[in-house]
């Protein structure tokens, strides 16, 4: 009795910073002992206000002023004090420290919840997967942040509000459409941004004169010879092309426009990984908060609790209920990460034929492996078991609109596993989510026109709102904008024209 | 290596820059449902945050997203009857059901509906009216506060300790611990000098007495000389500055000629004395009167949305507010205003009888008496009578023919300026 007395962490449910701490190192222990490698943290406590405002700069510390966080702000707040939503408990930072905010109205169990799941869970994710690593720098965002935020502002007095929104604006209009998806961002550093910041404006603004000088004119060449596309192969990154190449545009408004382009290509990795992400964050906290029950060092109520919100967290309501509204990222990962852990531990004939590398492996050396080199995508095509699809009863179904009804697709069945598990995987896929859009040609000699072109996919038309989205995009390249449709068969069509 | 850091209490309104910014784009929109918002709400209910809402459209962030259409194969959990191959009709209501719903409490689904503080409800309020700054300040503060002493607190800042309380606290601790010490070691001094006149030094039962004087010494030290929990702090809490109590009365003709817009430039008037009211006096009452022939008191909701035809008798109404006076609010207790507003229509001969009313009766027991005249014609008769009351009576009476809210304010100028100046 005596020596579980010493070894139980503070119950109840008030939290203090004692008992905070006291569970953060208990967590930080057992995390140890699993090998999760992980950023030192700060544990942040802030209030239910604060809570609204780090959704509405979608999480981040420091951000620039929008009135579009405004309107998220008031959004968020409106339906929270209606009660129509909770605030999601955690918010976590992929920075060096990584940060993990506590809201004060958690009780003690929560509290020790989003430890595990933020501080511990998406903070080995951040540190270890390929993505991220690759593409953010988790040391030097704050930092940018900071440069973002002072230069925006300072922009702000020299311009005007109103121009610098209007800019920000019409850059949003096109933030999906500002990151690399191949190249590799560099690193992101204050001093060198701050001190590069004032070269490149003067460097870019030499190479877009150039671009756009006057050659001496050759008669009868010029009209005959058709002129050669520029760029020569379609740009995917359309802020990018816009921020070197756009004739008109201000440094300053370059400089804002490779801002709003730097934090996309921050956010991207998290929109490619959330199912692998959450699921792996949660998989984590349920693990260290049941270890820590099993070692004795929480009581009973505590874990009722406990397990109350992770069950709400990993509910998926099936396609046919009211709550239902997309595949629940939690629910899919949590299940995906425990189902690779039962493979490795407990593999049945089904898994060994499945996964015969990694049927009856250790699964910390797999679960390393997984998290380190996928993305949801791939991650799903590689690791989704036909167990899983049979417990979450996943089917698909095939809406053409050629025909007047609805077709079901693979089901999970024998039959169906393969192509059903390609289906989900490719529902992931960004580039079949979102359309491809890519910067086709500027035409430098005539009317300075930036086209821009649509590679439809599976038929599917774009929404009517891109009239308004081709506004801003005029507004940033300051000459017509045209937009085009290019067909699977390689038929084009005008789809618009603005500016 | 374990970082905790307390944020609660750093940059608080965080987002209010922000938040701003969305007010100050989106201001037409706002301003007009905030005008929707007074047309449909109480004067006494602007006193807190609103909700309002703005069309959906006119705030969207548009992005490239695809629109309905083509092939797609779409993943979905729970399969409870379907086989590979089945098909069946496309579910009512589009695919994913996308369309616009109404809530149930009867926004649009497609409405921006978000809360305006105080502060910011009342600017934009204000702005509509066209007040001076100092003047909106003044309205839009809250009641002040003074700090009065409340007795002690265990807790607060230590500039507040409370000496006196604190040592007595400490020394009472002290008696309570530390007595049965200091008798017990009475006792044994005692028995340690009976025992040396009986037995002598270097006796073991003196070794152990004085063993255990010594024992009972280091605890009676060890009892603190002051503890945290003996401090006491002076406590102070806030209390609203005593203020006295008014009576308003708003007065309006409802007659066929009165249309809703009338009545909603009519309602921003009451609704500005109210407010003014409000910063003044600690309670307030509210009384409606109606008139077209005959008068009659009634609530606000009948006083606003109901509409009669048929002849005015102004008269009628400040007769109808004499009497309550003289039932209701007689005591010197009651500070009385009155607003009316009317479009000028009154019978010829009562608007005599008006002027005797005021004269004589009315504008002797109140503070302050206002009449706006809504109305694009030339004026009447009424309106000349009301002339003569307001060169008689200068600082109390005020008068004005306006045609929209933004010129509702002089009329409170005299008003206004004695009270804020």
């Amino acid at each position: 009795m005596a020596r579980k007395k010493s070894t139980a962490l503070p119950g109840g449910s008030e939290w203090s910073f004692e008992s905070i701490e006291a569970y953060d190192r208990a967590i930080g222990k057992i995390a140890q002992n699993y090998g999760l490698d992980c950023y030192p943290h700060l544990l942040e406590i802030i209030s239910t206000e604060q809570m609204m405002d780090a959704y509405a700069s979608i999480g981040m510390p420091v951000y620039y002023h929008h009135w579009s966080f405004g309107k998220s702000f008031l959004a968020t707040e409106s339906r929270y004090k209606r009660g129509q939503m909770g605030l999601a408990y955690e918010i976590v930072i992929n920075s060096d420290p990584c940060i993990a905010y506590l809201m004060e109205e958690n009780t003690l169990p929560m509290q020790a919840l989003v430890i595990a799941h933020a501080a511990y869970g998406h903070n080995s994710f951040f540190k270890g997967n390929h993505l991220f690593k690759q593409w953010t720098a988790a040391n030097a965002i704050i930092d940018y942040l900071v440069f973002a935020r002072n230069f925006i502002a300072e922009c702000e007095e020299r311009h005007g509000q109103d121009a610098v929104e209007h800019l920000l604006d019409s850059c949003h209009a096109l933030m999906n459409l500002g990151v690399d998806r191949y190249k590799r961002a560099p690193k992101l550093s204050l001093q060198k941004e701050q001190l590069r910041q004032r070269e490149r404006e003067e460097y870019l603004q030499t190479q877009v004169n150039q671009l756009w000088r006057t050659l001496p004119p050759q008669p009868g060449r010029d009209s005959q010879t058709e002129e050669k596309r520029f760029p020569v192969e379609p740009e995917e990154n359309i802020l990018y092309f816009i921020e070197k190449n756009a004739p008109l545009l201000e440094p300053w408004q370059r400089e804002v426009i490779r801002i709003v382009r730097k934090i996309a290509q921050y956010f991207h990795p998290q929109r490619q990984t959330q199912v692998m992400n959450e699921g792996w964050a949660t998989f984590w906290h349920y693990t260290l908060l049941n270890t820590l029950y099993d070692e004795n060092r929480v009581s009973d109520g505590f874990m009722m609790e406990f397990l109350q919100s992770h069950t709400n967290v990993v509910y998926q309501p099936p396609y046919n209920s009211k709550w239902y509204s997309s595949i629940n990222p939690y629910a899919l990962g949590f299940n995906m990460w425990r189902d690779l852990k039962r493979v490795c531990e407990q593999p049945t004939d089904e898994d060994r034929r499945w996964f015969p590398d990694i049927a009856g492996s250790d699964w910390r050396g797999t679960f390393q492996f997984a998290m380190q080199n996928f993305k949801d995508e791939s991650f799903i095509a590689q690791y989704l078991s036909p167990r899983m699809m049979r417990e979450f009863r996943f089917f698909s179904v095939v809406d053409d609109d050629t025909s007047p009804k609805l077709r079901v697709g693979p089901i999970h069945d024998d039959q169906g596993y393969q192509t059903l598990r390609q289906k989900l995987s490719d529902q992931y896929n960004l580039g079949s989510r979102e359309p491809n859009i890519q910067v086709w040609n500027m035409d430098r000699r005539g009317d300075r026109a930036l086209t821009l072109r649509y590679f439809s996919y599976q038929r599917r038309p774009l929404h009517d709102d891109f009239n308004a989205v081709l506004d801003h995009v005029a507004h940033l390249w300051g000459f017509p904008v045209r937009l085009e449709e290019q067909t699977a068969s390689g038929e084009v069509n005008r789809l618009g024209e603005k500016g | 290596m374990i970082r905790i850091v307390d944020r609660r209490f750093d940059s608080k309104n965080k987002s209010s820059v922000n938040r701003s910014r969305f007010i100050r784009r989106f201001k037409n929109q706002i301003k007009k449902a905030v005008s929707d918002t007074i047309d449909k709400s109480g004067i006494r209910d602007l006193a807190e945050g609103k909700r309002i809402g703005i069309p959906g459209r006119d705030i969207a962030e548009p992005q490239f997203s695809t629109g309905h259409g083509g092939l797609r194969e779409q993943v979905l959990p729970g399969n409870d009857r379907f086989s590979t191959g089945e098909t069946f009709d496309r579910p009512q209501g589009g695919s994913g059901g996308r369309g616009s719903k109404a809530s149930p409490d009867g926004e649009g689904m497609d409405d921006f509906v978000f809360t305006l503080t105080r502060d910011e409800f009342m600017e934009i309020f204000f702005e509509e009216l066209a007040l001076p700054n100092l003047l909106k300040r003044h309205l839009a503060s809250i009641t002040e506060f003074k700090r009065v002493r409340a007795g002690y607190s265990q807790t607060g800042v230590p500039t507040n300790i409370n000496l006196v309380r604190t040592m007595r606290g400490a020394a009472g601790r002290r008696i309570a611990v530390g007595g049965p010490y200091a008798a017990r070691a009475k006792e044994l001094e005692a028995e340690l000098a009976r025992l040396l006149d009986t037995v002598g030094e270097g006796d073991p039962e003196v070794t152990r007495v004085r063993q255990e004087i010594a024992k009972l010494k280091v605890r009676a030290e060890a009892v603190p000389f002051i503890d945290s929990f003996d401090l006491r702090y002076n406590n102070h809490v806030k209390v609203a500055q005593p203020t006295t109590q008014a009576v308003m009365f708003c007065l309006m003709d409802i007659s066929g000629s009165m249309d809703e817009e009338k009545k909603n430039i009519a309602k921003r008037f009451f609704t500005l004395l109210y407010l003014f009211l409000n910063r003044t006096y600690e309670h307030i009452d509210v009384v409606f009167i109606r008139h077209h022939t005959v008068a009659e008191e009634v609530d606000e909701e009948n006083f606003f949305h109901s509409r009669e035809t048929g002849g005015t008798v102004v008269s009628s109404a400040l007769k109808l507010m004499e009497k309550v006076i003289q039932t209701r609010y007689s005591s010197s207790l009651w500070n009385i205003y009155g607003a009316q507003a009317s479009d000028g229509d009154n019978w010829l001969e009562d608007s005599v009888l008006c002027y005797e009313l005021l004269n004589e009766k009315i504008l002797r027991q109140t503070q302050f008496y206002a009449y706006i005249e809504i109305a694009e014609d030339n004026p009447q008769n009424l309106w000349e009578e009301y002339e003569k009351v307001q060169t008689s009576h200068q600082g109390v009476f005020a008068m004005r023919r306006i045609k929209n809210a933004t010129e509702i304010y002089p009329v409170f100028h005299d008003l206004f300026k004695k009270r804020v100046g």
